[in-house]
């Protein structure tokens, strides 16, 4: 049983997420690649950030055509732990696997900075409460700003599925949203990089370290 | 004579080569009757635009090359950690050793004249361009910098429009491939105005045996294609670099190419993929500027061979291109590999995974004749060796400008003494200026932190990042500088300080030296003044890398940076790699609370070329701050001594806008704004206190401590001047300089600090 980490020809966080798991978290990971058909002994899978393919249409707009992420959709059917970062994120609103849509940010240009999350409502399989109430995790995206119509807003907050919010908004998202879940509780996708918040004297925080393991320890229950 | 080639397939390129088809390519008559005597005959129009691009500046560095041989290229102990492994100019990029079988890839280019027309796709195709001269030599890129010049943004729209371009270039690019961009170093004069400058590096990170020569050997082996088809943009971009910038650049904006990084980010992967199989690949190069004609004129002189290539075979994105267009465009992302004999399909099967084209065009010769053919008839046929090392080199005549000796007699006595309100407004004055000022807003725009080792935001005196290598980790850093009014004053000493500046701030940040890089950006070099500027600086950078022992191992000329009304002031930009021999020796400028502050090095009595001078009293005049190289290896020294002793919690060299500046900087920290209490009483008092203060001087470093005498002890046995300066203060946020009755308030020095450029660019 591994982590499986999808790999798209542009993904580029592909080799941190897999560090953090397999190095620093010490569990088994793999990548995968986006060709492949299955995604063999999984535990649970992993989307990492990038621009899937180049991401000029929109973001994760061909990825979501990838067999990969056609035994992506049926791991998650079959209550497989999916988690997006960044443009994982972007690829999972893409299929349909979490609702809503990552648009251009409001200030029309790129952010790479430390944003302070405030933890927001825990799932049986997500436990977040353990977190703490704020995490200090890195974004990195020209297109975090979270969309949805006021419907599915008023069920995401009313079915608790928003995991994180921004203390101070960075890209213009409604209602602060920086990450969230779906309804089942087992697709998660946030903008923030937990990936990169792993390593003491190395990343601005460890606090990515607690999001990986809640979503591990999900991944056993 | 030799026989002439048939007419060329296409019939407008069958014309007469008169004198004005000849000036129009950039070609001397004299460089002319070489390439007839090379030819043994007339040169066809596409052969005629193979030797204008060859023997283009950008290409040959007819220009510059001569004196380039003054550089030191290897350690003076061979067996010293930083041995040299591939030597400037022998290939892409040079290598360096680091130990443990690793080495790193690093070199820095310019993209001035593109960004200066198209900024956004200039910038970003001068960062795509870098990182294929890197990966090329088998190297995974790790991390990119910068070194950006604009005109006054206060003042100049123009000059804000073509750094928010800039900006947004480089991290369109940078960012979708994911190599970190570490920042680098920004200055903003009045010179830049209309010509930017926009040097691009890229650091790699490979094993010994994964080095890869841009070299076509094996007669009969296959010479391949790699990437998407050939356009007819940027057009002769190499030609259009080595001229200046005029009115009418931008009708040469079809020069100018349009980078996909996306694209890029594939051949990053399949290349090194393929390189990874042994014995699969002789040789690789990028098709950079002179495209196709480059790359294949090149790797078979360094083959000592022939090259053939067929341009039908050659993928084409528009119809009805002839063999001038092919051969001169700069259709970006495209690499030319040759691989062995008979193992043709796996270079096709790892290009398929990637979904990129991999298209045999040709093969490698007996002899030494790059020969292309177009439908059938032979369309070029030139001596590859003579064409890639045969352009003509010049000395060019230099003069001094009066300038110069102007600047030098002026005299700091013809200013009136400071009084206290001048002080006072000063450090504000500077610390606002965009120089000095924060540049959060460009490296914000940057994903400074993918690949997830980026220990030193921008920001700090060098960049670190962490490498991780298959069974080991290395702390890389990496800082640029170049300060252009010092090197418009005094050429050679500027140059000198860029180099000493660049080891202060990795010394600051716990690395030492392991070699350098260099963009020299400087005007019209038949012009007398502006070759002066070029040989003295060049002169200057060589005596300090040999002083110092940092290799040159490679770098990139660009000349003709002019606008329409003057140069640009002469930039040779340095950038220098170190390493840190431990993680906890990265120290950042960042000092905290109780923490004693010591100056290592001399009190500044100097005030010529300070950017007090520029902004105080608007004189950019007076003579260059004068270094010592022994003084400076001193501090150096001595500051990584300290670090490495464990003595040192915060470390920050003077630069633009002295000692005060410095000081203020180090109150700006991550976590907490704090305050100083410094006492100077202790400096001479012939010395004027704005010299003291905000004047500039090489070979001086600030080092924040909570065990000072150690570090007075340690300076006293290593023989470098040093003194407490002051003490970080318990609370509260005000600097004071107590002897003078000075004092301000460092939450609002920072608030204006950090909204200064943010001010100007988001307004």
């Amino acid at each position: 049983m591994y982590v499986a980490v999808v790999q798209f020809p542009g993904s580029n966080c592909d080799n941190d997420a897999y560090h953090a798991f397999a190095s620093v978290l010490k569990t088994p990971a793999k990548l995968v690649w986006h060709k492949d058909k299955t995604l063999g002994d999984a535990r649970a899978v992993v989307i990492p950030g990038g621009f899937s393919f180049g991401d000029y249409l929109r973001c994760g707009a061909i990825a979501q055509f990838s067999p990969a992420m056609q035994a992506v959709k049926e791991f998650a059917a079959n209550g497989g732990l999916v988690m997006g970062i960044c443009n994982g994120f972007q690829i999972l609103c893409e299929s349909g696997l979490l609702p809503g849509a990552l648009l251009r940010n409001n200030c029309l240009e790129f952010r790479c900075q430390t944003e302070t999350l405030n933890v927001q409502d825990s799932t049986d399989q997500f436990n977040v409460a353990k977190l703490g109430k704020q995490v200090r995790i890195p974004i990195a995206h020209g297109e975090g700003n979270y969309r949805i119509d006021d419907a599915g807003l008023a069920e995401l907050e009313k079915n608790k599925q928003i995991l994180f919010r921004y203390a101070h908004n960075p890209n213009g998202s409604l209602n602060d949203i920086a990450g969230i879940r779906n309804r089942t509780g087992n697709v998660f996708g946030m903008m923030p990089h937990p990936e990169r918040a792993c390593e003491a004297g190395i990343h601005p925080s460890t606090d990515g370290l607690a999001i990986l393991n809640a979503f591990l320890a999900s991944a056993k229950a | 004579m030799s026989a002439p080639l048939p007419p060329n397939p296409a019939p407008e390129l069958n014309v007469p080569i008169t004198p004005e088809l000849i000036k129009k390519h950039g070609i001397l008559p004299a460089e002319y009757a070489l390439i007839k005597e090379i030819l043994g005959r007339e040169p066809t129009l596409t052969e005629l635009g193979v030797f204008s691009v060859m023997w283009s500046e950008h290409c040959s560095y007819k220009n510059s090359r001569l004196l380039l041989r003054g550089f030191p290229m290897e350690k003076k102990d061979p067996k010293a950690l930083g041995k040299v492994l591939v030597r400037a100019g022998e290939e892409n990029a040079g290598v360096i050793d680091i130990g443990d079988g690793w080495a790193i890839c690093f070199k820095i280019e310019s993209h001035n004249h593109p960004s200066a027309v198209e900024p956004f796709e200039g910038a970003a195709t001068g960062v795509g361009g870098i990182i294929r001269d890197i990966f090329t030599m088998g190297a995974r890129p790790v991390l990119l910098t910068n070194s950006l010049r604009f005109g006054d943004i206060r003042t100049s729209a123009q000059s804000r429009r073509l750094m928010r371009g800039v900006v947004s270039g480089i991290a369109h690019y940078g960012n979708c491939i994911g190599i970190p961009d570490v920042g680098g170093d920004v200055y903003f004069d009045k010179s830049y105005e209309g010509n930017p400058l926009v040097n691009a590096l890229c650091l790699g990170t490979l094993r010994h045996d994964q080095i890869k020569r841009g070299a076509a050997t094996g007669i009969g082996n296959p010479v391949y294609y790699v990437g998407p088809a050939t356009g007819r943009d940027g057009l002769g971009g190499a030609a259009f670099a080595s001229k200046e910038l005029s009115q009418s650049s931008a009708e040469d904006r079809p020069a100018v190419q349009k980078g996909d990084p996306f694209m890029e980010k594939l051949l990053i992967e399949a290349c090194l993929e393929l390189m990874e199989v042994p014995g699969l690949v002789v040789g690789i190069q990028d098709m950079g500027a002179a495209g196709l004609t480059c790359s294949t004129a090149e790797t078979a002189s360094r083959g000592h061979s022939g090259i053939r290539i067929e341009l039908d075979l050659v993928p084409q994105r528009e119809s009805g291109m002839n063999s001038y267009e092919i051969m001169l465009s700069e259709s970006q992302e495209r690499m030319l590999v040759i691989v062995t004999k008979g193992r043709e399909k796996e270079i096709e099967d790892i290009f398929a995974k990637w979904d990129l084209h991999a298209v045999q065009i040709g093969e490698v010769t007996a002899g030494n004749d790059m020969v292309v053919t177009q439908h059938g008839v032979e369309v070029v046929r030139i001596p590859a060796s003579r064409l890639a090392d045969d352009a003509p080199l010049y000395t060019r005549e230099a003069k001094e400008p009066a300038s110069i000796a102007q600047m030098r007699a002026w005299k700091p006595d013809s200013l009136p003494k400071p009084d206290k309100a001048l002080l006072e407004k000063a450090l504000p004055a500077l610390l606002n200026h965009p120089t000095v000022a924060e540049k959060r807003w460009i490296w914000r725009q940057y994903d400074h932190m993918v690949m997830a080792g980026t220990v030193l935001e921008p920001g700090t005196d060098a960049a670190v990042v962490r490498l991780r290598l298959e069974n080991t980790e290395k702390y890389v850093a990496i800082a640029n500088d170049c300060n252009n009014a010092y090197c418009k004053a005094d050429p050679k000493l500027g140059a000198q300080i860029a180099v000493v500046e660049c080891l202060q701030n990795l010394a600051c940040s716990g690395a030492r030296a392991l070699g350098i890089t260099d963009n020299l950006n400087f005007g019209n070099p038949y012009k007398p003044e502006s070759f002066f500027y070029l040989r003295e600086a060049i002169k200057g950078l060589a005596e300090a890398c040999t002083y110092f022992d940092v290799p040159v191992t490679g770098g990139n000329v660009s000349l003709y940076n002019e606008n329409s009304e003057l140069a640009i002031d002469p930039t040779p930009t340095v950038s220098i790699a170190g390493l840190l021999d431990d993680p906890k020796h990265v120290t950042t400028q960042w000092a905290g609370r109780n923490q004693s502050l010591v100056l290592l090095g001399d009190w500044v009595d100097a005030l010529g070329q300070s950017l007090y001078l520029q902004e105080l009293h608007g004189l950019k005049t007076g003579a260059v701050p004068a270094l010592d190289f022994a003084a400076a290896q001193g501090v150096i020294d001595l500051t990584l001594s300290v670090i490495r002793e464990g003595f040192v919690k915060a470390a920050h060299d003077l630069s633009e806008g002295g000692l005060l500046a410095a000081v203020a900087e180090m109150c700006f920290g991550q976590n907490e704004t704090i305050g100083a209490d410094l006492d100077l009483s202790g400096a001479p008092a012939e010395i004027r206190r704005d010299a003291l203060l905000y004047g500039e001087g090489p070979a001086r470093i600030v080092v924040a401590t909570t065990t000072p005498d150690a570090v007075l002890a340690a300076a006293k046995a290593a023989g470098v001047p040093a003194r407490l300066i002051g003490k970080t203060t318990p609370s509260g946020s005000t600097l004071r300089v107590k002897d003078l009755g000075l004092s301000w308030n460092v939450a609002d020095l920072r608030k204006g600090w950090e909204n200064a450029i943010p001010s100007l660019m988001d307004a």
